[in-house]
């Protein structure tokens, strides 16, 4: 009996413990089904993509330097593994207070010149940001399909040269879906990059 | 001419002429933060187009002309990651007559080294790191610094 209560008094301790942490997806952790506001108005959930491959999940913003320079190859990953079922969605989590560039305006108007061809979605909570444990923009999660739950692959940098992509040698992201593509092990799952930190509400 | 030499020597010795950044390697900062000083070393990491950065620059500054015996500063640019040409933040640290010790680090493939500075950077700017130098103990905070918060920091660790 005495026994009984230090389990039930050690796991309710665990518990505790276990909700007193911030929720932070690791490699391997299976996301929940987010649903967020894109830039044409429309709702567009995870769940949406049940049919694909995985999904890569990059927090995004208008203003910051590090993102404008990976711009172009945001956008190039898109279209080349948009075509082979792994779409890319960016999230722009940046609170427009702290941040004015990064207004749902803003990113309407920047989607459009752009001519985006992938959804922008707006976490105006930033629940979405703190429950993967986006840090900076530009911050990539790849995300596995596994019928119907999508399990993180591949968290961190586009590649390993902000400056210039052209000169970069190590290529994370199209590193990790080609292998996923190819159902390989992904050889390097975590990486790190500078880059601007997420403007969280005060 | 004469008044051009007397002019030019007038603006290089007026007090608050800004600190020249010294462009490093990877060795040259961790000689900072392996420093062995046994006081406190607090080393921002910053750049030109961080907002934020930009705004709490000034507490580094304030801290800096304290003089506080066994507190080191050094301001830490990253702006060669984005961008080769240091003249930015020469005329950056020249414009707002910066007097704390800046570096500029010049290395590649930021996932090789922003580990070694602190396991629990992730990267993003502005980040800085408080070490006890006599017991090893460190403070990393990534995000921006307000009034108050650095002298805090700084006491907890003394």
């Amino acid at each position: 009996m005495k026994r009984l209560f230090s389990i039930i008094a050690m796991s309710a301790l665990v518990v505790g413990l276990v909700s007193m942490s911030p929720m932070k997806y690791g490699v391997g952790d299976t996301v929940s089904l987010f649903t967020l506001k894109n830039v044409d108005g429309k709702m567009v959930s995870l769940a949406d993509y049940k049919n694909s491959n995985g999904v890569i999940v990059v927090f995004d913003c208008n203003t910051c330097p590090v993102s404008k320079a990976y711009n172009t190859r945001i956008m190039d990953l898109s279209k080349k593994y948009g075509s082979k079922g792994f779409p890319l969605v960016a999230i722009n989590a940046n609170s427009p207070e702290e941040s004015p560039g990064d207004s749902y305006e803003e990113m309407v108007s920047a989607a459009k010149r752009k001519k985006y061809d992938f959804p922008y979605l707006i976490d105006e909570t930033q629940d979405v940001a703190r429950s993967f444990g986006a840090t900076n923009t530009p911050h990539v999660f790849v995300l596995k399909n596994q019928s119907g739950s999508f399990k993180v692959a591949y968290i961190g940098a586009i590649d390993n040269n902000s400056r210039d992509g052209s000169a970069a040698d190590r290529k994370y992201v199209e590193t990790a879906v080609d292998a996923l593509l190819a159902n390989q092990e992904i050889a390097t799952t975590k990486t790190k990059a500078i880059g601007c930190g997420i403007k969280w509400k005060e | 001419m004469r008044l051009l030499v007397i002019s030019v020597a007038i603006i290089s010795f007026t007090p608050g002429f800004a600190q020249r950044a010294e462009i490093v390697k990877w060795k040259g900062l961790n000689n900072v933060i392996e420093s062995k000083s046994g006081g406190i070393t607090v080393v921002n990491f910053w750049a030109t187009w961080c907002a934020p950065c930009v705004k709490e620059l000034p507490l580094f500054e304030k801290l800096n002309a304290e003089g506080r015996e066994g507190v080191s500063i050094t301001l830490v640019s990253l702006d060669l990651d984005l961008d080769p040409n240091p003249e930015k933040v020469y005329k950056f640290v020249e414009r707002k007559k910066l007097q704390s010790k800046i570096l500029l680090l010049d290395e590649k493939d930021p996932n090789t080294w922003i580990d070694k500075v602190d396991p629990r950077w992730s990267g993003a700017l502005p980040a800085t790191l408080i070490i006890n130098q006599k017991t090893g103990q460190r403070k990393f905070v990534e995000k921006e610094l307000h009034e108050g918060e650095l002298e805090r920091l700084i006491a907890e660790l003394q």
